[in-house]
C-alpha cells in the first residue's frame, strides 16, 4: 500500500537519526506502529513534531495486556499531521512494577487529559505531568478500573460520601 | 484592613490596598447547571465578573463503558456506543463498526456504504440542530429551540423508520446494516430534504442576522490556529480557527472522496466562527444527503461473510448452514483476528477515533473511544480565561459537548 510506504519512511528516518529510538516497527492493516523505548519517548515526539510535522496528538490511550504479561502495559500515541495527513502510532511498553513514562503534555497540551485518564484507569504514572490527578473516577477511588484484574463490578458498592 | 496598610513601607501601600480590595471568588458552576449540557462542573475563579481561571471537573457520568466492551461480544458492543454521544449515535456506531471491519478486513457492499453516508449526514444535521437550539437557548433566544427540534423530529422519524430506534438506533452492524430500508423511505427522505432548506433559512433569519446574537458571539472565546492544534481540537472547533481539517477529506472512509461537498472554514476562532462553520456544515450535509439518495441502488446490504454477518431469516428456513451460522454468531460470537486498529471518522463534533485491539477471541481486548467532546472541552480554560461569566455559557455552547461521550 502506498499509504504505509510513506509512513514507514518516518520510521526509517527516526532509525537513521538514532538507532536506539526504535525498537520495532509494525506494519499491519494499513497502519504503522513504532515501538519506542520508554526513555526515548520525549525525544521521538519532539523529533516527529518538529521535523516531520506531526503537530496534532489525536489520541493517547493505555492498554493492559494482562497481569501475567511483562511488560504489562502499553501506552499508544496516535499522531496526526495537519500538513501531510499522515497517521502514526507510537507504542511504549512499561512493566507493572515500574509503570512510569515521561509526560508529553509539554509537547502537545492535549496530552494533559489523556494522560490523566490513562493514569486514572490503568495506574500508569506520567512523570513531570503538571496536574496528575484522577479525572473520570472520584479522587478516593480504590484501584484502577481498566486493569484486567479489576473485576467488572468493582470490589464493593461504591458510595459517594 | 487599615492597620495592615499602615504597617507597610511607603509606596507599597497602594498595591496592598489593591490586594485588600481584591474580590477573587470561587464559583462552582454545575454539575446541575442547565447550560453545561449534562453534568459538567466548572470551578471558576472570578475577579468581579471576569474569569481568572476555569477548571473543568468531569466524570459525573462515568459508567465504565470501555470496561464493559471487554466483557461483551463485538456485536453487543454496538449497543453501548449509542449511549456515548447520544446526539450522534449513528456516528458512534459507524466508527465502532468500521474498526471491527478493518480488523476483519471485510468488504462492505456499495448500497450499505451509501446508506451509512446518508444516515451519518442526517445524524450530523440532527446533532447540529440540537446544538443550535440549546446554544441559542443558553444565550437567551428561546424560540430557536422549538424550530430546531421540529426539524430534528423529522430526522428522528426517518431514523426510526429504518432502525426502529430514535435515539439509540444501533443500525450499523459489523459487515453491513441491521436491515434494509423500509418501503417508501426514499420518498419520505426526499420530502424532508426538499423542506429542509426553508428551515435553514428560518434559522438564519432567527439567529445569524440578529445583532444581539452577533454581539454575544463575535470576538468571544477566541483560540488561535496554533493553540487549537496544540490542544488537539478537531471538527468545527478546529475549522472555526481557520484550519482546514476534515477526516472525510484527509482519511476518507465510506467513499466520501467521491461525494461533492465543501469543508466550511472560518478564520475568527471565536464563538461566532464556530457557529458559522456548523451552520454551513448543515448545508453541506444536506448536499451529501441528496447525492447519497440519488446513488441508492438495489443491492446487498451485508458483506459476503457468513461467519460474521447474521443470515437473512428467509435463508435460515431453507439452508441448514445458514441456521448453523446464525446459532454460532448469536451464541458464541465471531472470532476477530488478532491486531489493533485506530479508526477515525468525522463525527458531528470532531474526530471520533476508535482504538480497537483484538486477541483473537469473540470479545475485544481493548476498545478506546477518542471522543471529540473530551478533547474539545479541555481547551475551555484557554478560551474562557479573561472573558465574562455569561460568556462561558456561550463558549460551552460553541464547543458542542456531550457529557455522555466525555465521561463514557
Amino acid at each position: 500500500m502506498a499509504e504505509t510506504t510513506a509512513l514507514l519512511q518516518f520510521a526509517d528516518k527516526l532509525k537513521a537519526k538514532n538507532a536506539a529510538w526504535v525498537t520495532d516497527v509494525i506494519d499491519a492493516l494499513g497502519e504503522v506502529s513504532i515501538v519506542v523505548p520508554r526513555e526515548a519517548i520525549v525525544d521521538v515526539c519532539v523529533e516527529l513534531k518538529d521535523e516531520h510535522q506531526f503537530d496534532l496528538l489525536a489520541d493517547l490511550c493505555g492498554a493492559d495486556r494482562g497481569p501475567e504479561e511483562d511488560p504489562r502495559f502499553v501506552v499508544n500515541y496516535h499522531l496526526f499531521s495537519t500538513k501531510h495527513y499522515g497517521r502514526l502510532r507510537l507504542k511504549v511498553r512499561v512493566s507493572e512494577d515500574d509503570a512510569k513514562i515521561h509526560t508529553v503534555s509539554h509537547i502537545w497540551r492535549t496530552a494533559d487529559w489523556h494522560e490523566r485518564e490513562t493514569y486514572d484507569l490503568f495506574g500508569v504514572v506520567f512523570e513531570n505531568h503538571p496536574d496528575l490527578r484522577r479525572i473520570l473516577l472520584p479522587s478516593d477511588f480504590d484501584g484502577h478500573a481498566l486493569r484486567k484484574d479489576y473485576p467488572l463490578r468493582g470490589y464493593e458498592p461504591y458510595s459517594m460520601n | 484592613m487599615s492597620t495592615a496598610v499602615e504597617n507597610l513601607p511607603a509606596g507599597v501601600e497602594f498595591e496592598a490596598l489593591d490586594r485588600s480590595l481584591e474580590s477573587q471568588m470561587v464559583l462552582s458552576m454545575g454539575p446541575q447547571h442547565p447550560s453545561t449540557h449534562g453534568v459538567l462542573r466548572l470551578d471558576l475563579r472570578l475577579d468581579g465578573e471576569l474569569i481568572v481561571k476555569a477548571i473543568p471537573d468531569i466524570g459525573y457520568l462515568h459508567t465504565g463503558m470501555e470496561k464493559l466492551f471487554e466483557y461483551k461480544k463485538y456485536q453487543q458492543g454496538i449497543v453501548i456506543t449509542d449511549r456515548m454521544d447520544y446526539l450522534n449515535p449513528l456516528g458512534n456506531n459507524l466508527a465502532y463498526v468500521m474498526a471491527g471491519e478493518k480488523l476483519l478486513q471485510l468488504e462492505i457492499p456499495e448500497r450499505a456504504q451509501v446508506i451509512r453516508v446518508l444516515f451519518c449526514e442526517l445524524q450530523r444535521i440532527a446533532s447540529h440542530l440540537v446544538w443550535l437550539g440549546t446554544h441559542a437557548l443558553d444565550i437567551g433566544a428561546m424560540s430557536v429551540f422549538f424550530f430546531c427540534f421540529r426539524q430534528r423530529e423529522k430526522i428522528l422519524n426517518l431514523i426510526e423508520a429504518a432502525s426502529g430506534g430514535r435515539m439509540t438506533p444501533s443500525y450499523f452492524r459489523i459487515g453491513g446494516l441491521m436491515m434494509d430500508l423500509p418501503a417508501g423511505f426514499d420518498r419520505r427522505c426526499k420530502q424532508f430534504l426538499d423542506d429542509f432548506p426553508e428551515a435553514l433559512n428560518t434559522f438564519d433569519t432567527l439567529v445569524t442576522g440578529n445583532t444581539l446574537w452577533q454581539s454575544r458571539t463575535m470576538g468571544i472565546g477566541v483560540i488561535s490556529a496554533e493553540d487549537a492544534i496544540n490542544w488537539g481540537l478537531t471538527g468545527p472547533c478546529l475549522r472555526g480557527s481557520g484550519v482546514n481539517i476534515d477526516v472525510r477529506r484527509t482519511n476518507p472512509y465510506c467513499s466520501y472522496e467521491t461525494y461533492d461537498f465543501d469543508v466550511p472554514v472560518e478564520t475568527g476562532g471565536d464563538v461566532w466562527s464556530r457557529f458559522k462553520v456548523r451552520m454551513r456544515e448543515m448545508v453541506e450535509s444536506h448536499k451529501i444527503c441528496r447525492q447519497a439518495l440519488e446513488r441508492l441502488k438495489p443491492g446487498p446490504i451485508k458483506a459476503d461473510a457468513p461467519k460474521v454477518v447474521l443470515p437473512d431469516r428467509d435463508d435460515m428456513r431453507k439452508h441448514m448452514d445458514s441456521l448453523i451460522h446464525h446459532f454460532l454468531i448469536v451464541a458464541e460470537g465471531f472470532n476477530v483476528p488478532p491486531g489493533e486498529v485506530y479508526m477515525p471518522i468525522e463525527a458531528s463534533k470532531g474526530e471520533l477515533g476508535v482504538y480497537m485491539r483484538s486477541n483473537g477471541g469473540p470479545k475485544p481486548d481493548r476498545v478506546h473511544f477518542r471522543g471529540p467532546s473530551f478533547v474539545n472541552l479541555q481547551a475551555l480554560p484557554v478560551m474562557s480565561e479573561g472573558e465574562m461569566v455569561a460568556d462561558v455559557v456561550a463558549i460551552i455552547g460553541s464547543l458542542d459537548i456531550v457529557l455522555g461521550e466525555i465521561d463514557r
